[in-house]
Formats: structure tokens, C-alpha cells, sequence
């Protein structure tokens, strides 16, 4: 499998490590609720099909990307650098990012 | 036996110059350049090569390729012995020596084959229903013996001297298979520039062409077409090389046999490369493999595919037999049959088909073959070879064979049942592969992700056809991968191969029943793993209709050749059996890799020292002269002691203990994780990454903070420092280094991109001394001179700038030890000359070089934690930290480390452990139980960290226990049961040596 990286191009998927479900929301750092934490820790789907997550360029430029990906053929559908999609998140006032 | 018997004077690819002498069971034999190992016992006329997997039958070469199921061998000796080679693909090369397998004592007098008289017992299912339930530990007692006589070769247990290794590789378009359909794709493709790679598994491209005579108008467009290819740079021809598997993103496995043609790599040459290729498209032109019709006895040596007949002959130049019996039940197998009678062969066809007027048939009587139809061979005569056949009225509806059986004599039958399109690449994507009654055979039902489909492998069997399908996909794949057509001319060399396809006039046949009046003699399917005919019929007898359960039943299609031969006939089997038409029946699908691929070639160098990569410290030079003993701790080098005389480890660390506790001691801290933290948003960013507050630290400062994971469990801890005000530089434990800078990546890039702060990981370029014990100020402030260390002026946790002889370091008043100490940095380049100026100055002032055991005594004597308390399951509360956490703000884990369950003060917690026998020592990992039990389960909690305590004068440890230091004064027992060591162990607090901390503030 290969990651089509916005820095490096595409590049093997042995270079990245895998941190699971982009689309769940972070909770603002100053959210005491703790259903919402424990919902963002814990609560993950084991989507089939067209699925955005978390891919870290570990041994490449270091940057955290959200890929999209079809879980079910390994298709790449997309992919963004995190921190901007992190602050499209803080910008359109949807509290916490990610 | 007359040398090379069955070579013919002329023909073949051979070069009949350069001739080769090689062994086989200890018999020298001659052959040519260009010989496989098969083709060259054949020429010297050995038939019999190896003995069955179960029964020990005698078996010869049934093949020509890749698909051979009998003719395994082992190759070379010592470190470099091959168990399982199938001598049809082992290319010939002066010196080889080869042995045949699972034979004892000789092949030709094989003892074994009493197995043979127990052919009910070995039955499909033989294992299961022997020794399974009650008889299960039977098993225990027959393994060795059934393990001795079933099997196959058995491999070297020396270290192979050879090297091997792993490259990548880029392509346009990649073609997989060099035969008629690859070769046509890879000029058309070439011509429009395309950067194409063409592998091919032989030795020689050409594929099927391969087998057609020298000289004729197939092999001249083969020559002309290589010769254009050899013209083009874009083009890159790979024999020796396989695809073996077929992955996500265009990447395909490949191995290339470098020099398994040779006793011997050349210098530097590996003997296989492993390459992973990635392609924008691909082309599978894998073609297809004979299939046999199974009949009795057909198992004999002198049993032979028809097409590989004419393999041995066109290619190899051998006469495989003189007097030949062929069954057949389609046009493919007649021009063995022409090309043998033109090599003076006596060559009777027996067509299972009861008309064969308007094929090929008529064609070859023609030529002087002998074409019997409605006919098929009952049982083959002979032993270890074949010495003729009966043949038999034949109902091609009913497969049973009619009454009036007679003999022939023949030392050679060859069987052709049709073709098997190796659609293997297809379906490893995720094709599904269907049931063609008109080809009789599986297809590939579309064309997965960039794969391009060309040729025999989806069912065109005809020459030119295959020449048009592979020109028109080499266009295709080359555009597919975004080549502008260059090339004003894409005609393919014209071709004078006559049209026509052979593949008309199949007609379904998987088994011959022979006549009842000839008894029960096997029908072999599965060769290699001694499946037959009569299995199949027992696993339907007994209720399996899956095609996978079958499989794993009968163990058929499980062995080297995965099936190649056994799969198509086990299915049509399965399904008259149970009276379905073969596409309801199904068909197994296809993993990597299609041949076996060697575990040294997909290590590649990554071997020995080569497996990690291995990291030193600035100091690892100097270390190494003072004699320092290794410990390999992730990938670091790690100094564990420094041995004084003949001293082991742990008179070396008690006595290093001792001397920092009485005067100083110097340790190596290099591989702690060091992080540079810079930024406006730097103390807010700590604030909120940290339990602790951060705020308020003042430059030229440091800290000790606790991180914890989003969930609340503590994830390291480590100090920090304040260099400037918005630099900060952030330590880390050396086991979690990696995993702390991820995690501030994370947070940064995901959670608070607002952040005005950047993290980078300065490990290696920072090198650290810690200096510890009563004179470690005198001794740094004689070597440090620019720096004050009265301790009003650097006081414990405050940082300096200094100069060490010339060299820049940064002062920490940090202390692991519990004494009085400072970590000494310095840029990475002059770790040596920091080492040798503190050594030196040292000297002066009672230094010892210690290492990293004697850290951990010493730390455990303080009661400080590490890494097997931080295991990734205790929380601040588990570890006494809790006081450290704010409560003025939010932090990551915050919210969920208040959990009740995680709070709780029953949870194992962190206490102190003395031996109530102080002369005993506790283990570290002992389960710790009940005073005298019960002893139950987990039980209380575990032992984390152990040591001798030179300044206690025994053994004291660190654990985890129900309730912490609520037990305190109680007596556990430590249980390591491996060792059946029980210590009765009395619990304490966790700080054994000054726990005011008078030592290390002073």
C-alpha cells in the first residue's frame, strides 16, 4: 500500500504509522465532561469502505496526515495534512479540532 | 547406462560445447549449458528421481516447470543445501550435486514403501481420526516415526554462507510472463516509451515459444522480437525472476534467482535479490499449466505431461521415450505427438473423445501418428518405471472404461487433459475466477485494479491470438500508466505462426475408472502429498462439501506446488460426486506467493548485526577503551558495567554503587530522549502536556513532570528545562523517546494547531554525563570553572551554561541517584573530549566510571521510578504522584485519570520490599502472594525492580500490591515459580536510602 503524501509524495505505507478514526472529534482541552473523553478515547467504528484516519509520516517528514482510504480494497481517496484540517475545525467553530 | 542415451545429435537450446558433470545419488552424470537437472537425468536416462510423500512410491519427472510434483531434490550440501527443489526448474551447472528425498535406505530399494501396505490406514483424514480423542496422546509416541517416514526434504541446520538481498524498483508497465502475449506487450508497450520491466521465471524468455523446434517460424518471431527488445534502454528483460505476489498500489513481489545457477555466487553477488516493484499498470501474461487425466498406476516413473514431452525434446534436445502411448482428450497434445514421431519415436495417441474427425487428429495420423479414439489408458504397467499400459474402450459419460482391455508396451505415457490458466495474480487482488465449460477451465472474471490480462492465463490458447491480445495490452497498460505514444510504427513483427485455435474440441474428462476386472490400483490427483482419486471419494462418503474443507482433509493441493496440477481435477471431481456442475462447486482462491519464495531472500541483508539498526552514544568509543560491558536495550548500546579485573556483573555494579554513594561516579545518560521545545506557546504548550504546572518555571530552571495518555494512565515522565524564554528542553525516558515525540506531534499538528510552537527530536545530537556522589560539586566546579556550584548559586533542578576544557555544556542540577549530582550535555561531536577532561579532573576526586546496572541500584535504593513501574498501567495515584498533578488546570488525561476505578487505594500500588531472610534475593517479575498462601492466580501484585543494596547490605526490591502502603509491615511472599524460589518478603515504603533528600538538595 502506498500513501500519496502532501510533503513527500507517494511513498510505502511502512513508512507511516496507522492512529485509527479522523473523524472523531477532540474534545476542548478544557471539556470537563467525562462522556465526551471517554466517547473520543474509546468509541471507534470498524468502517468498511471510504474511512478518513490518521496517518503519522514516521519515517518520512514527520507530519500527521488524514488520509482517506477505502477500508475494504485499501483505495487512496485523499489525503490532507492534519493541521489543516485541525484549523478548517477551530475556524468553523466546531470546538475542539480533529 | 550408455552416457546421455536419449540426447538427439542436433536441436535443442542447449549448448552442446560447454559441457557439465554432475552427481545424482552419489552417480556422476554429463550434461549441457543450458540443461535443467530434469532434462539432463532424462537424457542420461534415469527415470526414477524420488519416492513418495506417504506411501514411498517410486516417482520420476512428471513435468517441465514449475508445477512439478514428484522430481524434488535436494540440492548442494552443507550451509548451502536446497530440501524440495523440483529438478525440473534446477538449471544444471558444472559440480552440481543433488539427492533424491525421503527415501530410505536407497532410492531403488526404498524400505519404506511397506507404507505402501498400509494404504487403508493412511487414508485421507488419517491424522485426525488417529489421534484425535481418546488416542490423542498416542501421537506424542508415533510422531517421530510417521514424521520419519512421511515427509519431504530436510533442510541444512548450518547458517547459509550466502548472501541475499532487497531492492525496489520503479516501472511504467510491468509484464509478467516473457511468452508470446508478454513478449508482444512488451514491444508495443517499449515502442511507445514506456519504462517497462518484463520478468519472466526461466531461464530464457520465450515462454511456450520456447518449445517450439529451432528454426521454426514461432522461434524466428521470437528471435526477431528479443532482438527488438534488446535494442530498447526503456525495456528491462529479467529472467530468473518471479512474481510471486500481486499487492495493494500497483506493488508486486518479485524474487530473482541471481545465481542459483551456480555452485557458488560470484564475489559480492547475492545468490537472490527480493524486489519490490511498483507500477503505475501491469500486464499478467502468466499463461497456463497441463492439466493430467488421473488413471491407475499413473503415478509411475516414465508418466509424463504431453507438453513437457515436447519441452525435453524441442528445447532440451531429449527423447524423453521411444515407444510412446499418449492420452488426450483435446487437440493441444498432437503436435507432441508430430514433433516425436519426427524424432523416430513410435507414438500411439489414445483420444478419449469417441470422434475426432476435423481436429488435429486426422492432421497427425498424417504425419505417422497412431490415433486410437474413444480410448484411454486404464492402468499404466510397471514399477519403477513404465514398461507399457492397458488400454481400454473409454465412455467419455460416464468416465468408466468399457470391457475388452488390452496391453501396449511403452516406456513412455504422456497424458494431456487440458490447460489451467494461471490466474494466481488475479485472484490475489480479489478476481474471482469462474468456470468456462468451453475452455474447461477457470478464467479470471475481470481485471483487478491495474492488472491488464493477456494471453493463455485468460483462456486464448492460440499462438497469434496471444501475439494480437499482448500488442493490444502493452498500448493499453502504457497508456493506462500516462506514456505519450512516441512511436510512429506499432506493428508487431509480422508473425508466419498458422492461425487456428487448439483450444475447439475440449471434452471434459477427470477420471478413468478402470475396468473392474483390474482391481483397485490408485489414481493419483495429488502427487506430492499422495492424494487420490479414492480419498476424494472417502471425504464425500463422509458428509464434506466445502472445497476448503476438503482440501485440509485430504491435504490435497498443500504441498510445494500448492495444487498447480491437483486443483482443477480435485474440484471436477468433488462435483460429480456430488452431482453439481462444476461452477457450483467452487474453487479455492489464490495467496502469494505462486512459488515458494526462500526466507533468506525476503530477509534480504537484514541478518545478524544487520537486523536494527544499532545506535551509540558520543561516549561508545571511550567506553569501549575503558573496557565496558554492553547491554542492548532497544536499539541502544548501552554501557551495563564497567569490569574491574575479572570481575562479573555484579561484583562490578555493587562495587560501582558503593564508590558514588562514598566519593563520585560518572554514567553515561546519552540515550535519555531529548526533545527541543521552542515557541512563544512552549509553557503553555508544557501546561497542558504535563500533570504539572509550568507556567511559572524561571529560566535556567528545571522541572520533573509526568505525562499522562489521553486516558488517563501515565504515559513518562522525565525533567525539563527553561534555556531561554521560549526555548525549553524536555527530556524523556530512553525506552519511551519515540512514542513521547509522536505524541507532541499530535497534539500539536491535531489538537492545537494554534500553537505558536515547534518540537524536534535532539537525542543524537546531544550527549550526557551524569556526575553523582558526595564530591561530584568539587570535582565539576575544578572542571567547569566558569560555572558556580555553590549550591546557592546552582541549586538542585537550576541549569547553567558552561565550559568544560574548551567545550560547551549545559549544567543540569538534576539527581536520579539520590546524591548530590549534576547531567553534564554536550554537543554530540565532542562526547570524547568531555569524557576524557571529566575523567581526568575526576581523578583527583575518587571517580569511578559506572554503568547502567549501577544506575538502577541506585535508583532503586531512592526509590525511584522507572520503567517497569511506568508499564503503560499504573496511574499518578498507583505511584505516590498524585500531589504532583494541578488542579488549577486542564491537561491531557485530566479527565479520564479521575476515574474511580483508576483513584482507587486498592489498586496495586507502589511500596517497598525487603527480604524477611536478608541473605535472599527477589527475583524481578516474582508474583507476589500471601504470607504461606493461599496462592492464587495473579495474586497480590508483582515485583517491578530488583537489586542488591550495598549501602543496606541485601537485597531490596520495588512492586506493585493490592493496597500499597496500607500493607505496610506485612509479610508476602515473592513467588517466582520457573525457579521455585519463594521469598517471604516484609513490605516497606518505596525510599530506602535518605528519603528526606538531604543528599541530593545539599
Amino acid at each position: 500500500m502506498r500513501i500519496p503524501c502532501p510533503y513527500c509524495g507517494p511513498r510505502d505505507s511502512s513508512e507511516f504509522s496507522y492512529f485509527g478514526d479522523a473523524s472523531r472529534e477532540r474534545p476542548a482541552i478544557d471539556d470537563p465532561d467525562p462522556a465526551h473523553w471517554l466517547a473520543y478515547v474509546y468509541e471507534r467504528e470498524n468502517q468498511r469502505g471510504p474511512f478518513k484516519e490518521f496517518w503519522h509520516h514516521l519515517l518520512g517528514c514527520r507530519q500527521w496526515l488524514v488520509v482517506e482510504r477505502n477500508t475494504a480494497t485499501h483505495e487512496m481517496l485523499g489525503v490532507e495534512p492534519a493541521r489543516e484540517v485541525a484549523l478548517r475545525r477551530q475556524t468553523s467553530g466546531k470546538g475542539g479540532p480533529a | 547406462m550408455s552416457r546421455q542415451s536419449n540426447r538427439l545429435v542436433t536441436g535443442g537450446r542447449i549448448d552442446r560445447v560447454k559441457q557439465h558433470s554432475f552427481r545424482f545419488d552419489g552417480t556422476r552424470y554429463s550434461g549441457f549449458a543450458g540443461d535443467t537437472l530434469a532434462s539432463a537425468l532424462i537424457a542420461n536416462g534415469v527415470k526414477l528421481v524420488g519416492r513418495s510423500f506417504k506411501y514411498h512410491r517410486p516417482r520420476g519427472i512428471f513435468s517441465a516447470g514449475i508445477e512439478e510434483p514428484s522430481a524434488l531434490v535436494t540440492l548442494r550440501s552443507g550451509g548451502r543445501t536446497e530440501p524440495n527443489v523440483p529438478a525440473t526448474v534446477a538449471e544444471l551447472y558444472d559440480g552440481l550435486v543433488a539427492r533424491s528425498q525421503n527415501a530410505w535406505p536407497s532410492l531403488r530399494l526404498d524400505l519404506m514403501a511397506a507404507n505402501g501396505f498400509f494404504k487403508p490406514m493412511l487414508s485421507a483424514g488419517f491424522y485426525y481420526k488417529t489421534f484425535m480423542g481418546p488416542t490423542r496422546k498416542s501421537w506424542m509416541l508415533f510422531e517421530p516415526i510417521i514424521r520419519k517416514a512421511a515427509g519431504l526434504g530436510a533442510a541444512s541446520k548450518l547458517a547459509d554462507p550466502d548472501r541475499y538481498e532487497k531492492v525496489n524498483l520503479f516501472a511504467d508497465v510491468l509484464i509478467v510472463g516473457a511468452g508470446p502475449a508478454g513478449l508482444a506487450a512488451a514491444l508495443s508497450a517499449g515502442r511507445m516509451g514506456a519504462r517497462v520491466v518484463l520478468a519472466d521465471q526461466q531461464s530464457l524468455a520465450g515462454g511456450a515459444l520456447l518449445d517450439e523446434p529451432v528454426g521454426s517460424a514461432a522461434d524466428a518471431w521470437l528471435q526477431a522480437a528479443l532482438g527488438e527488445l534488446a535494442t530498447m534502454a526503456n525495456v528491462r528483460l529479467m529472467t530468473r525472476t518471479t512474481v510471486f505476489g500481486a499487492y495493494d498500489g500497483g506493488t508486486f513481489g518479485l524474487v530473482e534467482r541471481v545465481a542459483d545457477h551456480k555452485g557458488e555466487p560470484d564475489p559480492f553477488e547475492p545468490r537472490q535479490r527480493y524486489i519490490v516493484l511498483r507500477a503505475a499498470s501491469a500486464v499478467i501474461a502468466t499463461g497456463a499449466i497441463e492439466r493430467p487425466i488421473p488413471f491407475a498406476n499413473n503415478d509411475r516413473p516414465g508418466v509424463m505431461l504431453a507438453g513437457a514431452a515436447r519441452t525435453y525434446l524441442n528445447r532440451y534436445g531429449v527423447v524423453a521415450g521411444r515407444r510412446v502411448i499418449m492420452m488426450t482428450n483435446n487437440d493441444t497434445a498432437y503436435a507432441a505427438a508430430i514433433d516425436l514421431v519426427a524424432a523416430a519415436a513410435k507414438v500411439t495417441v489414445l483420444d478419449a473423445r469417441p470422434s475426432v474427425a476435423g481436429g488435429k487428429a486426422a492432421w497427425a495420423a498424417g504425419k505417422g501418428v497412431e490415433v486410437i479414439p474413444g480410448h484411454a489408458v486404464a492402468q499404466a504397467i510397471g514399477y519403477t518405471e513404465v514398461k507399457g499400459a492397458l488400454i481400454a474402450p473409454f465412455d467419455i459419460a460416464t468416465g468408466h472404461c468399457g470391457i475388452g482391455f488390452r496391453e501396449l508396451p511403452a516406456d513412455l505415457i504422456l497424458v494431456c487433459g487440458g490447460w489451467d490458466p494461471q490466474v494466481h495474480l488475479a485472484t490475489q487482488r480479489g478476481g474471482k475466477a469462474q468456470w468456462r465449460a468451453d475452455r474447461l477451465a477457470f478464467l479470471p472474471t475481470g481485471e483487478p485494479d491495474i492488472q491488464i490480462h493477456a494471453g493463455a492465463m485468460q483462456g486464448t490458447f492460440s499462438t497469434p491470438d496471444c501475439l494480437r491480445e499482448g500488442h493490444a495490452a502493452g498500448i493499453r497498460a502504457a497508456t493506462a500508466a500516462g506514456t505519450k505514444d512516441k512511436s510512429p510504427d506499432l506493428a508487431m513483427p509480422a508473425f508466419a505462426i498458422p492461425d487456428g485455435d487448439p483450444g475447439a474440441g475440449f471434452a471434459p474428462v477427470w477420471d478413468v475408472h478402470p475396468p473392474e476386472a483390474l482391481g483397485h490400483q490408485k489414481r493419483f490427483i495429488d502427487f506430492q502429498n499422495d492424494v487420490s482419486a479414492s480419498d476424494l471419494e472417502l471425504a464425500h462418503r463422509e458428509g464434506y462439501v466445502s472445497v476448503e474443507h476438503l482440501k485440509r482433509y485430504t491435504t490435497l493441493g498443500m504441498a510445494t506446488e500448492q495444487g498447480k496440477l491437483a486443483n482443477v481435477i480435485a474440484l471436477a471431481q468433488m462435483a460429480r460426486l456430488r452431482q453439481l456442475p462444476i461452477a457450483e462447486v467452487g474453487t479455492t482462491g489464490f495467496r502469494s506467493p505462486y512459488t515458494s519464495v526462500a526466507l533468506g531472500a525476503l530477509a534480504g541483508h537484514e541478518t545478524d548485526q544487520h537486523v536494527r539498526p544499532v545506535r551509540r552514544t558520543p561516549f561508545h568509543d571511550w567506553n569501549v577503551g575503558k573496557r565496558c560491558v554492553f547491554l542492548d536495550t532497544g536499539l541502544w548500546k548501552r554501557a551495563w558495567f564497567y569490569p574491574e579485573g575479572d570481575e562479573d556483573v555484579n561484583g562490578a555494579y555493587r562495587r560501582e554503587t558503593k564508590r558514588v554513594r562514598e566519593t563520585v561516579g560518572m554514567v553515561d545518560v546519552s540515550t535519555l530522549g531529548k526533545i527541543d521545545v521552542q515557541g512563544p506557546d512552549a509553557a503553555e504548550f508544557l501546561n497542558r502536556v504535563y500533570v504539572n504546572g509550568w507556567k511559572t518555571l524561571e529560566i535556567g530552571r528545571a522541572r520533573y513532570g509526568i505525562m499522562l495518555r489521553e486516558d488517563g494512565f501515565i504515559l513518562d515522565d522525565g525533567t525539563t528545562s527553561r534555556l531561554s524564554e521560549h526555548h525549553y528542553f524536555l527530556t524523556t525516558t530512553t525506552a519511551e523517546a519515540a512514542k513521547v515525540m509522536s505524541h507532541l506531534e499530535w497534539l500539536l499538528q491535531t489538537a492545537w494547531p494554534e500553537l505558536k510552537v515547534h518540537v524536534t527530536s535532539v537525542t543524537d545530537q546531544w550527549g550526557g554525563l551524569a556526575v553523582a556522589g558526595p564530591n561530584a560539586r568539587v570535582m565539576l566546579a575544578e572542571a567547569i570553572p566558569d560555572v558556580d556550584f555553590a549550591n546557592d548559586k546552582l541549586p538542585f533542578m537550576g541549569v547553567r551554561m558552561g565550559s568544560a576544557d574548551g567545550i560547551a555544556v549545559r549544567v543540569h542540577r538534576v539527581s536520579f541517584s539520590g546524591e548530590l549530582a549534576y547531567e553534564v550535555f554536550c554537543a554530540s561531536g565532542h562526547g570524547h573530549g568531555l569524557a576524557r577532561h571529566l575523567e581526568r579532573v575526576g581523578a583527583r576526586h575518587g571517580l569511578v566510571v559506572y554503568g547502567v546496572e549501577a544506575l538502577g541500584a541506585l535508583r532503586i535504593e531512592k526509590g525511584h521510578i522507572a520503567g517497569a513501574e511506568l508499564d503503560g498501567r499504573t496511574t499518578l495515584e498507583d505511584l505516590h504522584m498524585e500531589r504532583m498533578a494541578s488542579k488549577a488546570k486542564p491537561y491531557v488525561g485530566s479527565v479520564l485519570r479521575q476515574r474511580a476505578p483508576m483513584t482507587s487505594k486498592e489498586r496495586q500500588r507502589l511500596v517497598g520490599l525487603k527480604p524477611v531472610d536478608r541473605k535472599q534475593r527477589i527475583r524481578p517479575g516474582s508474583v507476589l502472594q500471601p504470607h504461606n498462601g493461599p496462592y492464587a492466580g495473579h495474586g497480590l501484585g508483582h515485583v517491578t525492580s530488583t537489586t542488591y543494596s550495598p549501602v543496606l547490605g541485601h537485597s531490596i526490591a520495588l512492586g506493585l500490591i493490592q493496597g500499597g502502603e496500607a500493607r505496610t509491615g506485612q509479610i508476602v511472599d515473592a513467588c517466582y515459580p520457573l525457579k521455585g524460589d519463594t521469598v517471604a518478603c516484609e513490605v516497606v515504603p518505596h525510599h530506602f536510602y535518605d528519603p528526606e533528600g538531604l543528599k541530593q538538595n545539599g
